[in-house]
């Protein structure tokens, strides 16, 4: 007789050692693809260590494919905390970019210190658009928002293909369906001399260090997680339930917004379709990895990004194909999960079953 | 409007309505048995994927089209079956362990299309189910077109909504499995498993899921790309809500998206000059939020939908 039942209190090395865990347990099942590959795992592993760590320029590489994890991860992390299911943060993240080259890319040819802030809060803004939307949608009429979001990115991503081939095309582009290169002053500063490290992961640390700061320890913070726990209880206890959600939503919307303008105004200067290779939904890996705790994001943030520039560069030196980091990411997510029910339930083996109390 | 009115009324209008239909029927009938039993099943996106890569790529090696089909459903239950074990027994989030399904098995698919194919750059063709050719029945005026030319997948699609319906609704089987998603406490008084119910729907529900998405390798096209889901799954997520968890409606609802998908189509050829072609893209996402937003305040969910039930816990 198998019976599970909760443990008395979860401990903190449950919290840290469970993703630690399940990350690890990610990257030793991926000898099992490399194998069908025909690929030694030792020197596939070894080769992805050093696509990451192995010079400046690698560390540089996957702290800028950590950046707009970082926001993403927050985006979902913040928005789960309070039970309101974001899976709409890729469309949000195009939301943000498309701003921030509607405003970056000539229309206001402002002073640096002027335009930097204007796309920034034109990027939020746009994102934080994208989430109250299916936010009142369920609010007001109870239309489940992991669908709304799910489809709102398909119609968001053809909404940019419209907008890259009419409003937003740059009319020196040849025709390609790509915008107007952001102007020089708009862009994020880069960190470092030739390395493509910008500013952008500043910005993604002080806001994760903030939204941490905010969930522990402010009001808001508090309401935000009554509502996540329980929502009747919440609105018991006088929480304005709706209003949480709409200010999550805001966030949430925004911070991916946010990854959109520095994909564009740190990265790549301008804005194509094929912008982000699913950074939105990889967030939600890294905020289930990270435990929805804001510093845990920037950790778990780091290790994906890694996966993903190590796997790329094996994937060069040894002819393996690339989507194995997608696997890696995928699995590590269905592991933290088990591991989640280990670290609250414990399972016992008894001969008799006991009478239920 | 004289041309609305031609398209509507043509044949071949209702029978690509019927073709486009097609996999969502599948996939609507395999979410609205997970449902049923009280499961969301969001691995839907990914386990169309499976389907469709290895529903294809079995063909390819030689299977045959209806070994492919048995192939595609197999693979889309043994995803489903790792998702019954993630929220059923263990009980974890429905949200976040569909999610991983789909990452899961979409990356599955990408990977092993790859490394089967490493270096082509259009993918081998299969020769796909052939429209059906009838006796006096294909050559009817109209219904022809519509019912008797299409492909014995979408027949077998609709058989299956017969059969979800007959099982859900008038056997005992069909009975527990509506009172495990709404009261689970009393099934288990009944002295049947909880566990057996919800895991056994998940896994058959998957298996139609892996249907719908074969369907686009084996009969729409004949060949496997990436990308070429592309949200059907969550739009079937949304037509259950529309359909009330209902075979008959489910059907409908189908139906209706594909009527809308097929007339944007013609719309955009008619009117591409006017408006952008991506509007009309645009469309089916855009009425199945809306279908969503009509339906969702009468909606009677299953009350145990997305609660987990453990053993021995009241």
């Amino acid at each position: 007789m198998i019976r599970i039942e909760p443990r008395p209190a979860p401990s903190r090395a449950f919290a840290i050692g469970i993703p630690v865990l399940s990350a690890l347990m990610a990257l030793g099942f991926a000898a099992i693809p490399l194998l069908a590959a025909g690929a030694n795992p030792i020197t596939a592993y070894g080769e992805m260590v050093r696509g990451v760590f192995g010079s400046v320029f690698a560390v540089s590489e996957m702290l800028t494919r950590a950046t707009p994890l970082i926001f993403t991860g927050l985006a979902a992390a913040l928005a789960f905390r309070a039970k309101l299911w974001n899976i709409g943060a890729e469309g949000q993240l195009y939301l943000g970019a498309m701003a921030a080259v509607a405003v970056g890319a000539g229309a206001f040819d402002l002073p640096g210190l002027l335009l930097v802030p204007l796309i920034i809060v034109m990027g939020a803004a746009a994102g934080a658009a994208g989430m109250v939307a299916p936010t009142y949608l369920k609010t007001r009429f109870g239309a489940d928002e992991v669908v709304t979001t799910l489809l709102l990115n398909f119609i968001i991503l053809i909404f940019l293909q419209m907008m890259l081939e009419g409003p937003l095309q740059d009319p020196m582009g040849l025709g390609w369906p790509q915008s107007a290169p952001v102007l020089d002053q708009g862009m994020l500063p880069p960190l470092m001399d030739r390395m493509r490290v910008h500013s952008g992961l500043i910005l993604a640390l002080v806001l994760a260090a903030v939204a941490q700061v905010m969930l522990a320890r402010s009001v808001w913070g508090f309401r935000l997680r009554a509502v996540g726990e329980n929502a009747a209880a919440a609105r018991h206890a006088g929480i304005r339930v709706n209003r949480s959600l709409f200010g999550v939503a805001a966030i949430s919307g925004g911070l991916a917004g946010l990854a959109g303008v520095s994909e564009v105004a740190g990265l790549k200067g301008y804005l194509t379709a094929d912008l982000s290779p699913g950074f939105g939904y990889t967030g939600i890996v890294v905020a289930m990895l990270a435990g929805l705790s804001p510093l845990g994001v920037v950790v778990a943030a780091l290790f994906i990004a890694s996966v993903f520039v190590g796997a790329d560069s094996m994937s060069r030196a040894m002819g393996v194909s690339s989507f194995l980091a997608d696997l890696v990411v995928s699995v590590s997510l269905l592991c933290v999960l088990v591991g989640g029910f280990i670290a609250r339930y414990r399972i016992l083996w008894s001969r008799k079953p006991e009478v239920a109390s | 409007m004289m041309d609305l009115l031609n398209i509507l009324l043509s044949d071949s209008f209702w029978a690509a309505a019927l073709r486009i239909a097609t996999p969502l029927i599948f996939g609507v009938l395999g979410a609205l048995i997970c449902e049923r039993s009280g499961v969301l099943n969001l691995g839907i996106e990914g386990i169309f994927v499976v389907g469709a890569m290895t529903g294809w790529m079995a063909v390819w090696l030689g299977a045959g089209l209806w070994g492919g089909v048995l192939i595609a459903a197999l693979s889309g239950a043994l995803f489903g079956l790792l998702h019954a074990v993630l929220t059923v027994p263990l009980g974890l989030s429905q949200h976040v362990s569909g999610l991983g399904i789909t990452m899961f098995a979409t990356s599955v698919s990408y990977y092993t299309y790859r490394t089967a194919l490493p270096n082509v750059s259009s993918p081998p063709r299969i020769e796909p189910f052939q429209p059906l050719d009838l006796p006096v029945l294909s050559d009817l005026p109209f219904l022809g077109p519509v019912l008797f030319q299409q492909t014995a997948l979408t027949w077998l699609a609709l058989a299956l909504v017969a059969l979800v319906w007959y099982v859900l609704n008038r056997t005992a089987l069909g009975v527990a499995i509506r009172a495990v998603g709404d009261n689970p406490n009393a099934i288990e008084a009944q002295g049947l498993s909880v566990y057996a119910l919800r895991m056994g729907a998940i896994v058959a529900g998957s298996a139609l899921m892996a249907l719908g998405g074969a369907f686009l390798t084996m009969s729409a096209f004949d060949a496997f790309f990436f990308g070429m889901v592309n949200g059907r799954g969550w739009v079937c997520i949304a037509l259950v809500i529309f359909a009330s968890w209902r075979p008959g409606k489910a059907l409908l609802g189908a139906l209706l998206f594909g009527a809308f998908d097929a007339l944007q189509v013609r719309l955009q050829t008619e009117m591409g000059a006017l408006v952008p072609g991506q509007v009309f893209l645009m469309v089916p996402y855009i009425l199945s939020i809306i279908a969503l937003v009509v339906a969702a305040r009468s909606a009677e969910y299953p009350r145990a939908l997305l609660t987990p039930w453990f053993k021995g816990q009241r």
